[in-house]
């Protein structure tokens, strides 16, 4: 089994706030991997990391082999669903696409497929401004998902989103797998986690606690579902 | 400025002489000396013995060199086809016209030499008058034209070229010294010290001359009255006109342009009285005019574009007029230190002016101060003056503007023009 | 970074303050050329505004351009490219949106007054060249503010305390040391003073063209040396150019390890 990203001894801080203090962790190939952890435990970090966003201040990174350290055509094979969904205001959903498309130099897959699953056809004219919260992230996921990369970081995909785009995201998810893409997600929805994960990785300030499958989770920590076992971990470790 | 064009002129001159020796030859020849290097008469010098009173001398084109000529009878010297009469820089006068009633005209006179000690001129007119100077070309001649006590005299159309580089060792374009009713016209004067020079030079006039790249000034009176220039041109001179110690003279319709430096001026007065200054144009001039002592000058229907400082009154003066005149774009318009010296301003059109005109006359409904504190603060620090036009200093002269501290608070123009005077 | 700079320019001119940029320009120069009749006049009234103007403008949209767009930049960041080009991209985007306001607010109404036919096209030419580079240095700064604090209102404090600082306060501090060190030989440091500051600079490039005359009746060796060849030209450019290119350089090195 190939490990498509692979972190060693990393270290960031910001100011005097070590959050990220020697994670050493792989994520595996065609695998959901759900990243969990209290706010301000260093899972955004850890994905901008990756996305060299945020530069650590030593470790190193591989994504699909190669170090990441002042690289930037890796991320040809990642795609990224920020948390927070805020566009240029100007553009219209149609022009954001061309505008991503462009950038990267390729064409996008499955574009129309995925506008007609969240129902976009009717925005695509419309300017970003005036969308509401959950069309937007209709909107992000589009982003995400259209070029179908190896790789795909989801930081909290069903924000906003209504029942019936969750039920169509989860399927979309579990499809991409089947096709062999790799997923690193962070959600504080534990029914999602249940659903998709396999395997979870829970982060505390800055280290990794837990790496395993669900299954193993709650066998280690003797409880019957994920909320337990990780309040367990909390409480074991004084954060709460 | 409108003048006579050469050929046009030369060939008039050939028509007009071929029909005044046709009518010569048949009545009275004996008036006529010709000079040619291939006929008889050989040199000038040999005419001038042979020719009496009131004879006309006709030289034709070729180099005349015969050291200093001396014309000392009222004789009429005509130049075909420009015959060159040259000096070779052997540091003497190259013509001296020592008779009343000569006429000169035709000739290239060129390179008298250069000298520390004597004054040499490529004409010299000595104690004699009515005398005319037409249209030579004067070259390297240290002085061009040297007037002594010379009256009557006309000097029209000449071309005066100098090769001055340094004030002692040049002389002047058109120099005159106690002199009386001269008529100076036409006249180019490039690179001399001054172009123009006139001392004790008493009721004569200029008229349509160009003086240009003079190391001094373009034209220079000293203790001269009752003059008067007009239509003339005077640019890129150490500075334009220098009126000093005058009376009376009278300027109008001047060009003032382009005289830069730190003592440059399109023009300069010192000491002058009863003058009036009326429709010159001074333009990208350091200091349009710089003013040392005037009394009861009129300055009227002027236009200061581009300068540095348009006036800038230096010393005392008293009773001047400085009506209905157009400042335009000039860094500094006026510098006067007080007008309680009954000087009056009124009825210029300042550029710089940002008054209303609500009833509709023509003129500002708000007086205008035309003196800034910073043109003083310029002259007490120089170096200041890199931040022209900065909002720093444009907030400071606001705000004297609005209630005058350092400035006199009296010099201001009661009806500002809202459009340019039209004269 | 072409694409970066072509997204950020197309999002900058449909945004209502880019409108209100250009007609602020568009009726300001018509109007005084309506009014005055006299584009001498007009030049020397549009200097001052530019000079004031513009730096202020870039500020601070610069600053809000930055904060305003810091969720798109940060989607940009997750995309394969260079986060230099990023960087400079939005920036060249949003002073070349800035300078287009400038040059066709301006240029229009010149234009159809007849500019090409003035012999003050050279002045006219030095006040858009001027304007451009303003526009250019005043942005690249406030965009640095700006990844420099993350926080919005000390962002938008510095920038305009800036402004004020080089607008106003240097030349009033400027003015008060050379009137206090008057015994001293003071043309070097007031030349250099002057090159210090982009609005002094561009203001003398003005200068050079508009007072000349005046700037010639200084007595000094180095003002005349300055001032009466093209020296003073090439210099002010040459050093405008380095107030350009030296916060655009330090936008590369900051925004190369900054973390979003």
């Amino acid at each position: 089994m190939s490990h498509i990203i692979q972190i060693a001894n990393l270290y960031k801080s910001f100011g005097k706030t070590k959050v990220l203090q020697g994670i050493d962790l792989n994520f595996e190939e065609s695998k959901i991997s759900v990243v969990l952890g209290p706010n301000g435990s260093g899972k955004t970090t850890l994905i901008k990391s990756i996305l060299g966003m945020v530069i650590p201040e030593s470790g190193s990174i591989k994504v699909m082999g190669t170090e990441i350290q002042n690289q930037w055509a890796y991320r040809e094979n990642i795609s990224y669903l920020p948390q927070i969904a805020n566009f240029p205001a100007n553009l219209t959903v149609q022009e954001l696409v061309n505008m991503i498309t462009d950038l990267r130099g390729k064409a996008a897959r499955d574009e129309s497929e995925l506008i007609n699953d969240f129902g976009l056809g009717p925005f695509m004219k419309i300017r970003l401004t005036n969308l509401s919260g959950g069309t937007k992230q209709k909107v992000n996921i589009l982003l995400a998902f259209m070029y179908d990369s190896p790789i795909l970081m989801l930081d909290e995909p069903t924000n906003g989103l209504d029942p019936v785009a969750l039920i169509r995201l989860k399927a979309l998810i579990n499809r991409k797998k089947a096709e062999g893409r790799s997923f690193l997600i962070t959600t504080h929805i534990m029914q999602l986690v249940e659903e998709l994960a396999d395997e979870i990785v829970f982060i505390l300030e800055g280290l990794v606690y837990f790496k395993g499958t669900v299954t193993s989770l709650k066998k280690t920590f003797d409880e019957p579902d994920i909320e337990k076992a990780i309040a367990k971990i909390l409480l074991k470790n004084n954060v709460v | 400025m409108n003048r006579p064009n050469g050929y046009s002129g030369i060939w008039g001159l050939q028509m007009g002489l071929l029909l005044l020796m046709t009518f010569y030859s048949f009545f009275c020849a004996a008036g006529t000396v010709k000079v040619d290097q291939n006929g008889k008469v050989k040199t000038i010098q040999e005419a001038l013995a042979m020719s009496g009173s009131g004879d006309t001398i006709l030289v034709y084109g070729g180099n005349y060199s015969e050291g200093t000529i001396l014309i000392d009878k009222p004789l009429t010297l005509i130049g075909i086809d420009r015959p060159i009469i040259d000096g070779h820089d052997r540091d003497s006068d190259i013509i001296i016209i020592a008779s009343d009633s000569v006429t000169l005209e035709g000739f290239t006179i060129q390179n008298a030499g250069t000298s520390y000690i004597k004054d040499l001129a490529g004409i010299r007119v000595r104690r004699k008058n009515n005398f005319v100077i037409r249209n030579n070309h004067l070259i390297n001649t240290m002085f061009g034209i040297y007037l002594e006590k010379a009256n009557d005299g006309k000097i029209v159309d000449n071309q005066v070229i100098g090769q001055a580089i340094e004030e002692v060792s040049s002389g002047n374009g058109i120099h005159a010294w106690y002199c009386k009713n001269l008529f100076i016209s036409g006249n180019t004067i490039v690179s001399h010290r001054d172009g123009i020079y006139f001392e004790f030079v008493e009721s004569s006039q200029l008229v349509d001359n160009i003086s240009r790249n003079n190391l001094r000034y373009g034209l220079h009176f000293m203790f001269s009255n009752n003059d008067e220039y007009t239509n003339n041109l005077f640019e890129k001179n150490g500075a334009g006109v220098a009126v000093m110690f005058s009376k009376n003279i009278n300027m109008y319709q001047n060009t003032f342009a382009n005289n830069w430096g730190s003592a440059s001026y399109g023009l300069l007065l010192k000491e002058i009285y009863d003058a009036r200054i009326e429709e010159n144009i001074f333009d990208g001039n350091t200091m349009g005019i710089k003013v040392d002592g005037s009394t009861r000058v009129t300055y009227h229907n002027n236009s200061f574009e581009n300068n540095g400082w348009a006036i800038k009154f230096v010393g005392g003066s008293y009773d001047n007029k400085i009506n209905n005149n157009n400042f335009i774009s000039n860094s500094f318009d006026l510098v006067l230190e007080s007008a309680r010296n009954n000087n009056t301003i009124n009825g210029n059109y300042w550029s710089s002016y940002t008054g209303y005109d609500l009833d509709k006359n023509g003129i500002g409904d708000i007086p205008f101060r035309p003196v800034k504190l910073f043109s003083y603060i310029v002259s007490r620090t120089p170096e200041s003056m890199v931040l022209l036009r900065s909002l720093f200093i444009d907030i400071i002269d606001f705000s004297e503007r609005v209630r005058p501290m350092f400035t006199p608070e009296n010099v201001m123009d009661h009806a500002p023009l809202m459009n340019k005077v039209v004269y | 970074m072409l694409k970066i700079l072509k997204y950020s320019f197309f999002d900058l001119i449909r945004s209502k303050w880019s409108y209100v940029y250009f007609l602020f320009y568009l009726v300001i120069s018509s109007s005084l050329l309506y009014l005055s009749g006299d584009i001498s006049k007009v030049i020397i009234s549009l200097m001052n505004i530019i000079l004031i103007l513009v730096p202020l403008i870039a500020s601070i949209f610069g600053v809000m351009y930055y904060y305003n767009s810091r969720e798109f930049t940060e989607l940009l960041l997750a995309q394969p490219i260079k986060r230099t080009n990023i960087f400079l991209g939005q920036y060249i985007g949003l002073a070349v949106s800035l300078s287009s306001s400038l040059l066709f607010g301006l240029g229009i109404p010149f234009l159809i007054y007849g500019i090409f036919r003035s012999a003050e096209i050279w002045n006219f030419i030095i006040l858009i060249v001027t304007g451009v580079f303003l526009t250019f240095i005043f942005s690249a700064i406030s965009f640095l503010v700006a990844l420099k604090n993350e926080n919005r209102l000390k962002g938008f404090g510095i920038v305009i305390f800036l402004w004020m600082f080089m607008a106003i306060i240097y030349d009033g501090l400027f003015l008060l040391s050379l009137i206090v060190f008057k015994e001293y030989p003071l043309e070097t440091i007031s030349l250099t003073l002057s090159m210090l500051n982009p609005i002094d600079l561009s203001r003398i490039l003005i200068l050079l063209k508009l007072d000349i005359s005046a700037l010639m009746g200084y007595t000094g060796a180095v003002f005349r040396k300055f001032f009466g060849t093209d020296t003073g030209l090439l210099l002010s450019t040459l050093i405008l150019v380095m107030w350009t290119v030296l916060p655009v350089w330090a936008i590369v090195r900051v925004s190369g390890r900054k973390n979003f």
